[in-house]
Formats: structure tokens, sequence, C-alpha cells
């Protein structure tokens, strides 16, 4: 059987692919089963014998376990809330028409360019004067703010593929717009609902400058330890890159799950 | 029949259709964004209207008009700054976009389905990973000493670069850590853009000429162009937000190498304590913002218009 110069390019171009988007999550996770040593070799090596001493490290210590704990909460929190207050939201914005609508699009879309450090000035200074800096409510209502557009559209856009006869049907019968929510829109909704609970959780998750800025000790979360760590004079590599690994390892496999929707989760639907 | 449905025991017929029905459903909404977004914002404005250093509470925080503003817009440092995360945007979009569209290319071709399935998604591990993670990363290929990125170099040989303590190398280091990041995202654009092209269209242009480039150009590229307005006005909101990978990463440094705009405010408002000019920048950094997402919305929404 001969292969044609043109498929080999192609299997060649795929596979550097491939290699380009894994290689440096490669590169984390076997540095956290490296030694110290075989770390600060030079130059770097490939093959060694791996360990688990940093997994055993990180566990043991209670400040990362409970960075993710708080990450956890966090994370799990303000999605629930998105959701809960999205969700309606978005309902009225797929089938009702009112003035100002267009606006009010333009608001949710907008959130999600607005760099954070806008609104972490300001709500630094309000959690000062409401003795609300580092605590879990803190981080909860900020992370709402890029996680509530995210919501409205994607369960907008799922909401607006569901069939209007249903609804006739159902205002027949004699249903309030609420059970009509309740009973036709969120169960045929539900993957749209899941799907945008699961960005909202990786984007809290994966959140640093708020955290950096909002926290103290209580509630630092899993990118602020991380990130903690990455000063002194001999750095723990290997810790470092087991707490990375364990931060990205639940996200990444998230996001695998909604890879079909990743491109719609990113530009708020812009494109298809 | 009517809608409008009488059974006795309904007390109040017409429930739920009334004209402030919608406003029920959205009040939740809004009115959280409200109070956290909108109200964080005005008191920013006021803000940036005061002098306001929390580190000299005894000066009070005195309302000095548009002091602040002069300040910032006179502080050659916040202008460098701009120019800075302005030139990293220039430099990293043309890399993504072309490899974004040769990986979307390599992943349309027919054939191969297994790697291909495979390689579709692997793309989406770069966009998962925590970008403060990506930053710690960086600092471990990058390092000077047993980075393996001076590995990859020795074998083409290259000396040992000091990545991160030069402003060259530093400039680049997060060039390189932003362009694996954000190239999938451009590369699964343009996927979805390619694949939007008719089959039978394509198809007929294959037949009528064996030519790659005349394909993309004449049958394909319409296809992509609103895939790339998007890769351009997102990725230029994403570069000014741009703070988690490169804080991790340099700290703006060395110098002033990486100082792209958000580091550079959140160092005046939390290193300098100075939140008076920080909101001042930030809220200029806001108005930059709002006038990108009108842009999108302008040319991507054209159906809510």
């Amino acid at each position: 059987m001969r292969i044609s110069s043109g498929k080999l390019l192609h299997a060649l171009g795929l596979t550097a692919v491939v290699i380009f988007t894994l290689f440096p999550f490669f590169w984390m996770v076997s540095a956290s089963f490296k030694t110290q040593a075989d770390i600060l070799s030079s130059p770097p090596v490939w093959f060694f014998t791996p360990t688990l001493q940093n997994y055993a490290e990180i566990f043991a210590d209670t400040k990362v376990s409970g960075a993710i704990i708080n990450s956890l909460i966090v994370a799990t929190c303000s999605t629930l809330l998105a959701v809960i207050l999205g969700a309606p939201a978005a309902f009225a914005l797929a089938r009702y028409e009112f003035r100002g609508k267009s606006d009010l699009w333009f608001w949710f879309i907008s959130n999600r360019m607005i760099s954070p450090i806008v609104l972490a000035l300001p709500v630094y200074l309000l959690a000062i004067q409401t003795g609300l800096l580092d605590t879990h409510l803190v981080l909860i209502l900020i992370y709402l703010t890029f996680q509530l557009p995210i919501v409205v559209w994607i369960v907008t856009d799922q909401f607006k593929s569901i069939p209007a006869d249903l609804e006739q049907a159902a205002r027949l019968d004699g249903a309030s717009q609420f059970t009509i929510f309740r009973k036709i829109y969120l169960p045929l909704g539900a993957p749209g609902i899941a799907v945008s609970a699961i960005f909202s959780f990786i984007f809290s998750w994966n959140e640093l400058l708020y955290a950096l800025v909002l926290t103290r000790r209580a509630v630092q979360t899993a990118p602020v330890v991380a990130t903690s760590f990455m000063s002194g004079y001999e750095l723990p590599w290997g810790k470092i890159m087991a707490t990375g690994t364990v931060i990205v390892l639940p996200v990444t496999i998230f996001a695998l799950i909604v890879s079909r929707h990743m491109v719609r989760g990113l530009t708020m639907g812009a494109t298809k | 029949m009517s809608d409008t449905a009488t059974s006795p025991a309904q007390r109040r017929p017409n429930r739920g259709y009334g004209r402030w029905t919608p406003l029920w459903f959205l009040a939740p909404a809004v009115l959280t964004l409200f109070v956290i977004g909108i109200y964080p914002t005005i008191f920013a404005l006021v803000t940036s209207f005061r002098r306001y250093n929390i580190t000299r509470p005894r000066e009070g925080f005195p309302f000095i008009g548009f002091e602040n503003y002069v300040n910032v817009l006179t502080d050659s440092t916040f202008w460098s700054s701009l120019l800075l995360t302005a030139k990293f945007y220039v430099t990293v979009l043309p890399i993504q976009v072309a490899l974004g569209l040769a990986i979307a290319l390599l992943l349309h071709k027919p054939g191969m389905g297994l790697l291909k399935s495979l390689a579709r998604v692997t793309l989406v591990v770069p966009l998962a990973t925590t970008y403060a993670v990506v930053g710690l990363i960086g600092r471990l290929i990058f390092n000077r000493d047993f980075g393996v990125a001076n590995q990859a170099l020795s074998v083409f040989g290259f000396g040992p670069i000091d990545w991160l303590s030069t402003q060259d190398g530093a400039f680049a280091a997060i060039v390189i850590m932003d362009v694996w990041q954000w190239t999938p995202f451009c590369a699964l654009i343009f996927l979805a853009g390619l694949s939007m092209v008719p089959g039978e269209i394509e198809e007929a242009a294959r037949l009528e000429t064996s030519s790659k480039l005349a394909l993309l150009r004449h049958v394909q590229l319409p296809y992509l162009l609103p895939g790339l307005t998007a890769v351009m006005i997102l990725r230029s909101a994403d570069v000014l937000k741009l703070f988690d990978m490169v804080f991790v990463m340099t700290r703006g440094g060395p110098g002033s190498a990486t100082d792209l705009i958000s580091i550079y405010i959140q160092r005046v408002g939390f290193r300098i304590f100075d939140l008076g000019t920080a909101s001042a920048q930030a809220i200029l950094l806001l108005i930059l913002t709002i006038i990108i997402s009108r842009l999108y919305i302008r040319l991507l929404y054209r159906e809510v218009h």
C-alpha cells in the first residue's frame, strides 16, 4: 500500500498540532512526578523515575487542600446563583419583545469584555467598608459579573430553539407563564443550562485577579495559593507543578465535556 | 376559546401574561448585575475624582476635580503601558490567526478521521488551562538553567537565552505562552467558518481548480471573515484584560518590559495604593472597552438590530 505524500503531510501536521497543544500540559504533569534534583538538572531530563512525593506533600499541606476547598465553594455557589438568576432572565429575553431589550443585551455582553481590574478597585474599597474582604461571599458575588452574561447568552439561545407550539398548548390548558417556564422551558433547556453552568464553573475556578485582591488568608483560592509558591529562593518546583496539575485537571475534564460548545462559550455566540 | 383561561381554581385570570411579566423574570438578574457591576463602577467613577491614597488616611479623601485624569493623561508610563499592550496585540494576533487558520485547514481536510478527532479535542486543553497555571508552566519552561526552551534552542545550536530576566526575552516568553493558549481559539472559530461552506459548492470548486490558495481565497474566505472579525475584537478586549498569566510569569518586568495595562493599573492601585489615580486609569480603560464591545455588537450581532 502506498501512502501519498499529501496524506503523510496531513498526518504529520495533525501530529504537530497535538504535540503543540499538549506539550506545556505534559511538561507540567511530568515535572509534578519529578524529584527536585531531576527538575533542577540541566539540561532537563525527559526520562526519570517518577515519584509521588510532591502529591503527598501538597495533600498534607492544609494550605493547598484548604485552597482547593475554597475554590470549590466559590465556584459551585457562584455557578448555582448564576443559573438561578440567569435562567429566568434568559426566558424573558427568548420569549418577549420589550423596550430596551437590545440595550440590555449590550450591557450583558459588555460584561464579557471588561477588565477585572476596573471592578477590582472599587469592590476592594467597598469590601473593606462592609467587612466583606476575605469572605467567600465577596468572591461569589463578583464572579457573577462574568458568569451571568455567559449563562444568559447560552440559555437564551437554547430557549429560542424550543418550539412555540408547546407553549401554545400549555397556555390553552391555562398554565401561567411561571408554570410554562418551570414545566416546559427548564426541562427542555436543561442541556443548555448544563453547558452554561460548566462554563461558569471553569471561568470562576480559573480566576486569579479578583481572588488575589479580595482575599487574605482565610479564603485564598487555588490559583492564589499556586502563585504564592512563587517567592523565596529555592522554589519548590515539584510542589508547584503538582498543585498546578490538581488545579487544571478538573477543569480540563469539564472542558472536554463541553468541547463542542467551546467557541460559543468564548465568543458569546457571535459565531456559530 | 381564548388563551385567558378562567378556571375557578385560578383566582387571577391572565396570570403571568401582563405587560410586566418579562420584568419579573429579568429583575433578579438585572438587579444583581446592577449591585455588583454598575454600583462599583459608579463608586470607581467617584473615586477617580478624589485624592484617595489609603496609606495616607490622615489626609482624607478630598475631591480634586479632574486632577487624577490630568495626571494620568500626562503620565508617560501610562501611555507606554498602553503602547506596549498594543504592541503585544499586534505581535500575537497575526501569529494566532496564521497558525489558527493552518490548524483549521488541517482539521477541515478530509481523511485521517481518528487523528483528526484527537487533534480537535486536544485544542480545548490550552483554552481551559487556568491562566495563572499557564504562567507557572511558563516560568518552568523558560527558566535559564533548567528550562526546556533553552534545551530546544541548543539542539539548533543556539546559546542559552536568559528569557525572563531580559527585556526582549520576557516579552517573547509571554507572547509564546499567549500564542499557545489562544491559537486553538482562532483555530476553532475558523474551523466553524470552514464547515459553513456548503458542501456542493466546495466540491464543485475542488473540481474546477487544483489550487488550494484559489479555493481558500474565492470560496472559503467569505465564510471565514465573520470569524476573523470576532477574533480581532475579542482578542483586543482579552489583551486589555490580560493579567493572570503575565503577573505570574514576570510581574510586568524586567523593568517595564511586560508591563501591560492591567498589570500597570493593578500596581498603581494595590502596590502604591493610589486608588484615585488607579480608578481614573480604570475608567479610561473601561471607556476603551465599551468602544470595543460596541464595535463587536455592531459588526457581529446583526440579528439584534
